[in-house]
């Protein structure tokens, strides 16, 4: 049964890098234009996820429309 | 060319409050991080990854753009400028260059912040849930199969470090509206929901403290991850169909150009524009407040007041509402009226007095709720009652009583509406109807009147040439060469007609009112109104229909008349017949309305509505107990849709009716309406099988509960199963088969002689 101290915290740990890993993408706006996504894919340039940000932002803080 | 109106071009739509000035570009930069500005522009055409990319690369070549990013979706673009005092006109010549009509988005235009945010939220609650959901399922499985003593005390400590904060973050959204419910002194579905969950937290809690053997930590955080998930179904249908019908009232003009005493022309905000001052309005623009014509004669889209695109002439000493659309010449006004009395902020306020009185609208769910949580609150505190004078155990007691709660908590009744909502708007969205929230489905499911618009809704709205004189090759040449030089629906409407190649035209000037004047191989010919035409032609005689002429030369007439909507003969006869009286109403004089009535069979046909008059109609309706169904397009229809139960639009209509109607239909039939009213019928029988299977689910779990008899286990399958049971019959919704399309649809436009 020692074993569950071990498999109980990785579980939970596998578990909340799986949520971070959401929260993260959410934020960082990809779903916000799916259809528009789908359609970038065809782009021959690099096309960014967050290209409409000025260089230098980081991208992550999500501007609210005021 | 620039488009007249909205109801003559089914693909280009012109910016309601016509050109955008450059001060209104430059108002709707917002300073972003870096001391970057950022402006978002709408652009409704976008339409493929081409657009995009085209639009992209044009826009990152403007000077004073640092980057540009366009939203397929939203159809929206954001540009990042250099600063927030940067001019983003290049931009919007670039767009324009391109084909793409582009606006402003002023952010007070779109939807609160508080909605937009909604989804994203609901999202990260289900995350969570789903998150605590899995492990504590986990963990109860192993307690279930039998872990003893220790094991299991920790697995409940495991159980409720995980419950505790999930709950508190992801039910935040059911106990934040059972609050505001609960301060209204009123009942919701939430309120049973909130307490259920909050009890088995707080039950749990103690049972763990005390080293019990039954905890619901799995019950309440799956019960979560459930209704957080009926709750997010319901939010993507009414965004999904938000952002497609898109575009909200911007009927108003947010500015005008005034008339400085010096007789120049300067651009004024609309608050700043007051009675007595002139104004300049250019063609094509709309008139921000009630006006005088001073000088200046044009041609006026008055479909605003009264739902006819027909264009109307006017001269100095006409009075113009606000909001008409002036479409043929350049006119110079006198102000009548300060903008808070115009004629547009009436319509405003009847249009939110409308929707007010609307919203007394209960949904399906909350009225069960209503009838549910006293009954199920009561019979908790009876099994509390009667435990304790049986056994004396308080502790014992308030156990029995909470697993009642928790059984009765109704999961079904969360998921089983938004479910068969949700799939009845991806059968309507198939067959081209877009839905804006899943109460229009119930209210659509009660109708028992049925109240059409003629002018874009019974009929297109178009007018199209009957008949036309036949032979006459260079008459024919010279009138769609005529006909080409102006922007009046009539002469849209030959200009579409005459398949001749148009020959050359010299001198062509648009008469505003009367029609196009040119030279044709050196002879002065007209074509317009029949009196204007008969002015230079041989014979005097006046048809009703335009004409056209050589100077000299006999007049020849073209009939116009305006043809019904495919499927409107059989969708107003088969209304009829099921029960359900049609009424018209429409803006139109008596004579066109009776033959459109008559061709239709339909017997009560009002001609002459204002939109007052029209919500009168309906309000009247209402006041004697009936359900009306609203069909209407027009900008006069706009507040009688909103009035009305339920309501429905064309996708041709204006802004604000889409914005107003509970229902947008994309295709051309009328056939859309019986088809929403099937789908409308087919969902409300299945949300209420669906009750129904709650209720015998509820028959034989609530006498387990009060008998003392329900362990977490039998807590947890009883609820997955009845969720999953209203789940699978809602499913059904989607398998039966669509009604067979009218036959009506294959057979093409009837005429009305106008």
């Amino acid at each position: 049964m020692t074993i569950l101290t071990l498999l109980i915290p990785v579980t939970l740990v596998m578990g909340a890098v799986g949520l971070g890993a959401f929260f993260w993408s959410l934020h960082s706006g990809q779903y916000e234009d799916l259809s528009g996504d789908a359609e970038r894919i065809l782009f021959d340039e690099d096309d960014k996820p967050l290209a409409a940000y000025p260089p230098g932002h980081s991208g992550t803080t999500k501007e609210k429309t005021p | 060319m620039r488009v007249i109106s909205e109801k003559h071009d089914r693909k280009v739509r012109p910016a309601p409050s016509g050109p955008v000035t450059r001060a209104e570009r430059s108002a709707s930069v917002r300073p972003a991080a870096n001391g970057h500005g950022v402006c978002l522009i709408s652009v409704p055409n976008i339409s493929c990854g081409a657009c995009v990319a085209r639009i992209e690369r044009a826009l990152i070549d403007c000077p004073g753009v640092v980057a540009a990013r366009a939203n397929l979706t939203l159809r929206q673009v954001r540009v990042t400028l250099t600063d927030a005092n940067t001019d983003p006109s290049p931009g919007y010549e670039a767009l324009a260059a391109l084909g793409y009509t582009a606006r402003p988005l002023d952010p007070s235009d779109t939807e609160p912040a508080s909605a937009q945010q909604d989804g994203p939220d609901l999202l990260r609650c289900i995350a969570v849930a789903g998150f605590g959901a899995m492990n504590v399922m986990l963990l109860s499985v192993a307690v279930w199969s039998g872990a003893e003593a220790t094991t299991r005390d920790t697995f409940h400590l495991i159980s409720a470090l995980i419950a505790v904060p999930v709950v508190a973050y992801a039910g935040q959204p059911f106990f934040r509206s059972a609050l505001v419910v609960l301060r209204g002194g009123r009942l919701n579905m939430d309120v049973p929901i909130a307490l259920a969950v909050l009890l088995a937290l707080a039950l749990s809690l103690s049972e763990l403290l005390q080293g019990g053997d039954h905890v619901f930590f799995d019950a309440a955080v799956t019960l979560l991850f459930f209704l957080l998930t009926g709750r997010y179904l319901d939010q993507l249908m009414r965004d999904r169909a938000r952002s497609a019908v898109t575009g909200l009232a911007r009927l108003s003009p947010k500015g005008a150009m005034a008339r400085g005493p010096d007789g120049s022309l300067e651009w004024i905000a609309l608050h700043a524009v007051a009675k007595g001052m002139i104004l300049h309005i250019d063609a094509g623009e709309r008139v921000p407040v009630d006006v005088r014509i001073l000088h200046g004669d044009t041609d006026l889209d008055r479909s605003l007041v009264t739902g006819e695109a027909m264009p109307v002439a006017a001269s100095p000493g006409t009075e113009l509402e606000a909001g008409t659309l002036n479409l043929t010449g350049g006119i110079e006004v006198e102000v009548l009226r300060p903008v808070a009395e115009s004629f547009l902020a009436e319509m405003m306020r009847m249009l939110s007095a409308a929707e007010t009185s609307r919203s007394t609208y209960v949904r399906i769910a909350d009225r069960a709720a209503r009838l549910y949580a006293p009954v199920v609150h009561l019979l908790a505190v009876a099994t509390f009652a009667g435990w304790l004078l049986v056994t004396g155990d308080w502790q014992v007691s308030a156990f029995v009583a909470i697993s009642v709660l928790i059984i009765t908590c109704p999961c079904a009744l969360g998921l089983a509406v938004p479910v068969a909502q949700v799939v009845a708007a991806g059968r309507l969205m198939r067959s081209g109807i877009l839905m804006k929230d899943g109460s229009a489905l119930e209210r659509l499911a009660q109708i028992d009147r049925a109240v059409f618009d003629k002018t874009g809704t019974l009929t297109t709205g178009t007018p199209m040439v009957t008949s036309c004189f036949e032979g006459e090759a260079e008459q024919r040449e010279a009138s769609k060469a005529l006909a080409m030089q102006s922007r009046h629906p009539a002469a849209q409407a030959i200009a579409a007609h005459l398949p001749e190649v148009a020959c050359e035209v010299a001198d062509a000037v648009e008469v505003p009112g009367f029609g196009v004047e040119g030279r044709v191989h050196g002879r002065r010919a007209r074509l317009g109104r029949a009196r204007w035409v008969a002015e230079i032609a041989a014979n005097p005689q006046a048809a009703t229909g335009p004409a056209f002429a050589f100077e000299g030369a006999p007049a020849l007439s073209f009939d116009l008349s305006e043809t019904l909507r495919p499927g409107a003969v059989d969708t107003i006869s088969d209304m009829q017949s099921s029960g359900i009286p049609v009424t018209m109403l429409s803006g139109d004089d008596a004579a066109r309305v009776a033959q459109v009535a008559e061709t239709l069979g339909i017997a009560e046909a009002h001609h002459g509505m204002t939109p007052a008059r029209k919500v009168g109609v309906l309000e009247d309706l209402r006041d004697r107990g009936h359900r009306a169904l609203m069909v209407g397009d027009g900008l006069n229809d706009t507040a009688a849709l909103a009035a009305a139960h339920v309501s429905m639009a064309p996708s041709t209509a204006a802004d604000a009716g889409r914005t107003a109607a509970d229902f947008v239909f994309l295709r051309d039939g009328l056939d859309a309406v019986a088809t929403a009213q099937d789908v409308a019928r087919a969902t409300a029988r299945v949300v209420r099988q669906n009750f129904g299977l709650a209720i015998a689910y509820n028959c034989i779990a609530i006498p387990l509960a009060v008998a003392g008899l329900v362990t977490p286990l039998i807590a947890a399958l009883a609820m997955s199963a009845s969720s999953i049971l209203v789940i699978g019959n809602s499913l059904r919704l989607n398998g039966k088969r669509a009604a067979a399309p009218l036959q009506s649809v294959e057979r093409g436009p009837v005429a009305i002689p106008a």
